[in-house]
This record gives C-alpha cells, structure tokens and sequence, in this order.
C-alpha cells in the first residue's frame, strides 16, 4: 500500500521534492502539496482502490503525511494492514 | 475630509474581522477536470458552481479555479482545524448580473455560527494561469456571539 501511495504522490501532489525519499511522516504540505493537489491526490486514492472517502474523511490532517493517508486507508480499504 | 476616531462609540460595536485569501493555478484544475471528470466535479462543486462556469475548456477551468480559491479562503475564514468540511458546503453563488455571494450550509455553516461571523463577502478574479479569491467576514464579538442559526450572505464582485 505504501508504494501505490507514493506513486499516486507522485502523479498528483505536485511535491517540490523526490516523493521516495519522503519518509512516512513527513508533512507532504511543507513539502509544496497544495490543498488543490491534495483533492487530485485524494481521487486518485479512492480510483486506485476503488474507495471513497466519506465526508467526515475530509480532513486535512488526513492527506498531510503517507503514514496519515496511509491510517485513513486503513480504515476503507478490506485487508489493507497485510499491504 | 473625515476624521476617523479610534475610540468607538457605544453605537458602534465592536465587531471583529477575519479575512482569507487563495491562489489556484487555472491549468491545475483543467489538468483534473481531464484526468478526473465528473467525480472531480462531483467532490468539489454545487450543481449551481458547474452550471455557473460554463463556455471553452479555458474559461470553465477559470472559473471553477477561483470557486475553489473562494472555498479554500473560506475555510482560512472559518478555521477548521482538524474539523472534516465538505468542500460544497461552501457554495458561491453567482446572480445573472454576474455578482457573486458566498453560502454556507452544514458544518460550514456550523463553525460560521461558532464564530460568530454575521456577514460575509467574497471577491473571485482571475487572470491568465492564475484565480484568486478573497473572503472577508464579520464576526461578533466574542461576548455577543448570536445563539441564533444565520445564513451569511454577502455580496461581492463577480468573476
């Protein structure tokens, strides 16, 4: 799961910086993410793997870090832990 | 010339202002509206914000630009902190005479009314690659909030 997640960081997130050197808690916002690229970062979760946030998901605190997209993940994708 | 008095009178009250600005890059919002469509449009705008921002690929991606600048200047105004805020509850609404307000409805409007805020105003503009909007709101003082559910609205300029 971590690396789909940094792929789709890469495709979308528009970070100013190697998204592989990332570690997990890193702040992508101070990393150059956008609020806008973090909604592009956000669709391209849910179509990777066919979720949807709920709106209650929509926080901002929830797309700051891979670790932090990672746990809201965990919550919505079935056998997710095992990835 | 007028003199402006810094020392308010009883009439005047003491209102407090909260102000909030944002920046889209036009291409970043054409460049979703490509790869994701709909359920881009889906998550981020009211029916009413998509049938505003008709015309070219050019000037819808302008114009969904500076509605999504106004709801993130919005949410600088209404200070969320880790509270989940669906993006369409912060609506511009764009009258035929092309004056923009600004709508807040669910939790929006929830933390509007924990600020007190009484009135609100948003201005969009764009120009070139670049949207931009501007939200300004007047809140109660923190003694004086309503207890009273309120629909802001403000008038602005169009975009």
């Amino acid at each position: 799961m971590e690396q789909q997640i940094r792929e789709i960081l890469a495709a979308y997130g528009r970070l100013g910086v190697d998204v592989d050197a990332l570690d997990v808690n890193t702040d992508l916002y101070l990393n150059g993410m956008t609020s806008h690229a973090s909604v592009n970062v956000m669709i391209g979760l849910e179509e990777a793997f066919d979720i949807e946030f709920p709106s209650e998901m929509l926080r901002k605190a929830n797309f700051a870090s891979i670790g932090a997209i990672q746990a809201a993940l965990s919550e919505l994708v079935p056998n997710s832990l095992a990835g | 010339m007028v003199a402006l008095s810094s020392a308010p009178t009883a009439e005047v009250p003491r209102l407090r202002v909260r102000s909030g600005v944002d920046l889209v890059a036009v291409s970043d919002v054409d460049n979703a509206l490509t790869q994701f469509g709909q359920r881009y449009l889906d998550k981020l705008f009211t029916a009413h914000e998509i049938a505003s921002c008709q015309g070219s690929a050019q000037t819808v991606a302008e114009g969904l630009a500076a509605r999504f600048a106004a709801k993130e200047a919005a949410m600088k105004v209404l200070r969320p902190c880790d509270v989940a805020v669906d993006w369409r509850s912060v609506e511009v609404r764009r009258s035929p005479d092309g004056i923009c307000t600004l709508e807040f409805s669910g939790e929006a409007a929830r933390l509007a009314e924990e600020a007190g805020i009484v009135d609100v105003s948003v201005a969009l503009s764009h120009e070139g690659d670049l949207a931009t909007a501007f939200v300004v709101a007047l809140c109660m003082p923190e003694s004086a909030k309503p207890v009273a559910s309120l629909a802001p609205v403000a008038t602005e300029m169009g975009d």
